[in-house]
């Protein structure tokens, strides 16, 4: 059980972080919230290039190659999205 | 890369993504934050890269080219109104990485696997697997692919159960003997089947609370991943999204006033019992107007508040909106905008819409701060909201939506309302606000109807 209980402990203090952390979000950027949190949840690319490349057997391979796939879509996707949609709120600028 | 050296890689990341998350407390903080969470990122893909385990990098470069290019081509091309649907998709891309990985090392240990190991690994395709197929069925009902009314049939809850009963079964026989690799694809295919039957129920306008919820499983399914491969990154990559994904959905269904199990179980709007019927309510006492006679309204007003739903995304008419704002402002009226929390089809859904027509973010006001003060407001706008401006939510116990917080337009001394016929709203109870005293209804699309405002106002 000793590998369990350390990364659980891992697990419950991330969880209360985030609580924290997400709480104090402004609802007005509830939607780049989420592009964003899913953006930095594609971290499971990380498991997926080690499965691709490790070459255990084939199945293993063909499975991590299209997790590799997912997994950048929502890394490069999720950035960039969430970019786009900070950039556009801005304060209020004078007009002439 | 030496593995120590790729852990304290990890850790840095980790620091950064919390640093980035903290970033969006304020819009003014936000890229800046962002910034940091993609340095994090990179900083973990590149050291993963030099993994010790890695010995060809073919499927990976192929992979990432492919992933890299989809997920460019999605983020460039979406539309602002889009966002929900994107944001559904993304889900479902997470989901099946991570479910991937992990079918991948049942694949490979199979019976050799710990009582723990399998656990966690069962536990990780299931959530993964039903967040897959969930994710698409929002999706398809979001891009209206498919019907976006709930679908329900006699003992859907009983089934769903007898389900969930079934692949907790299959779960506890895996972790006595991992080696049933039968059992094992079963299950996968069971929580894929799972997924579609979670979502079908759930209308259109639930989703704001779906797809938070969906955002929350994919980072858990994410998180157990990392007990699986015992990676550190992933458990607190994953609980960070999966706490955000509770919360926003827990705030959602606060702005209903319903729980989550109401939400999912509930097939709200199905046997939505009308205490008033339309005929009693709006019986005579609507009133219509023409754009001229609503640009009149503007001649005596000193403060404008403008209410946007789901409507206006429908007819792309943040942009008109900007325009009649900016005209309203310029007589020298105070023109703000105030957004109820399910507005639209995500959390923050109209917030993006507005910030994208250049609407500055102070004008944006949060229901529990422009309530108080509608009494103030001399014309208030609504275009294309129906449900969150209902006076019913507050004075009638027994309707659907009784309890739920409105925004209190009916306390402003005009109350225009866009909307194209007086069909119900997702709760499909009729609205006594449109037929109340002092509401005007402008019966037009959208955004058709605020550029026939803009055109009376300038020939004014």
């Amino acid at each position: 059980m000793e590998d369990f209980v350390g990364p659980l402990t891992i697990f419950i203090l991330s969880g209360f972080v985030g609580f924290q952390v997400i709480t104090r979000v402004s609802p007005l950027l509830h939607t780049p919230l989420m592009s964003a949190t899913n953006a930095i949840s594609a971290i499971s690319v990380v498991g997926a290039i080690v499965t691709a490349g490790s070459q255990y057997n084939t199945v293993s391979t063909i499975l991590g190659v299209i997790a590799v796939a997912s997994a950048m879509t929502n890394v490069v996707g999720g950035f960039v999205i969430t970019d786009r949609m900070l950039k556009m709120f801005r304060k209020e600028q004078k007009r002439d | 890369m030496d593995q120590h050296l790729l852990q304290w890689a990890y850790l840095f990341a980790a620091i950064l993504f919390i640093f980035g998350l903290k970033g969006l407390s304020s819009p003014r903080t936000a890229r800046r934050g962002m910034f940091l969470a993609a340095i994090g990122m990179f900083i973990a893909v590149v050291g993963t890269l030099f993994d010790r385990e890695i010995v060809g990098f073919q499927g990976i470069i192929i992979g990432m080219i492919i992933g890299s290019a989809v997920g460019l081509g999605i983020a460039v091309w979406t539309p602002m109104t889009a966002m929900p649907q994107r944001t559904a998709l993304s889900h479902a891309f997470g989901a099946l990485a991570v479910t991937l990985v992990g079918v991948s090392e049942y694949y490979r240990h199979g019976a050799g696997l710990s009582a723990v190991t399998m656990g966690a690994i069962g536990f990780e395709v299931f959530l993964g697997a039903l967040t897959v197929t969930g994710s698409l069925i929002a999706f398809g009902k979001l891009q209206e692919l498919m019907s976006g009314s709930p679908v329900t049939y006699p003992g859907q809850n009983v089934s769903n159960i007898a389900l969930l009963a079934a692949m907790a079964g299959l779960l506890v026989s895996l972790i006595v003997s991992p080696g049933m690799s039968v059992l094992f694809y079963l299950l996968v295919a069971l929580a894929l089947v799972f997924g579609v039957l979670l979502v079908l129920p759930i209308g259109a306008a639930d989703m704001p609370v779906v797809i938070a919820l969906l955002n929350s499983y994919a980072g858990l399914a994410a998180s157990v991943s990392g007990f699986v491969i015992h990676n550190n990154i992933l458990i607190i990559a994953g609980a960070l999204d999966g706490a955000s994904g509770f919360i926003l959905s827990i705030l959602m269904c606060r702005a209903m006033n319903r729980s989550i199990t109401n939400v999912l179980f509930g097939a709200f709007g199905v046997a939505a019992t009308s205490v008033a019927s339309a005929d009693e309510v709006y019986g005579g006492k609507v009133k219509s107007a023409t754009a001229e006679e609503i640009a009149m309204l503007f001649d005596a007003a000193r403060r404008v508040v403008i209410v946007p739903g789901y409507g206006m995304a429908v007819s792309q008419a943040q942009h008109a909106v900007r325009d009649l704002a900016h005209m309203l402002e310029e007589r020298g009226i105070t023109v703000e905008f105030a957004v109820h929390p399910v507005a639209g089809r995500m959390p923050g859904h109209m917030n993006v819409l507005l910030a994208e027509a250049n609407i500055p973010y102070e004008k944006i006001k949060e229901m529990d701060e422009i309530n108080p003060t509608f009494t103030q407001v001399d014309v208030a706008i609504v275009i294309g909201a129906n449900d969150v401006v209902n006076p019913v939510a507050r004075t009638d116990p027994k309707s659907p939506i009784a309890g739920m917080p409105i925004l209190d337009v009916d306390k402003a001394r005009t109350v225009v309302v866009v909307k194209r016929s007086l069909s119900p709203g997702f709760a499909g109870i009729p609205n006594p606000l449109f037929a109340a005293g002092n509401t005007l209804m402008f019966f037009h699309d959208g955004r058709k109807a605020i550029l026939e405002l803009i055109g009376a106002l300038k020939a004014a």
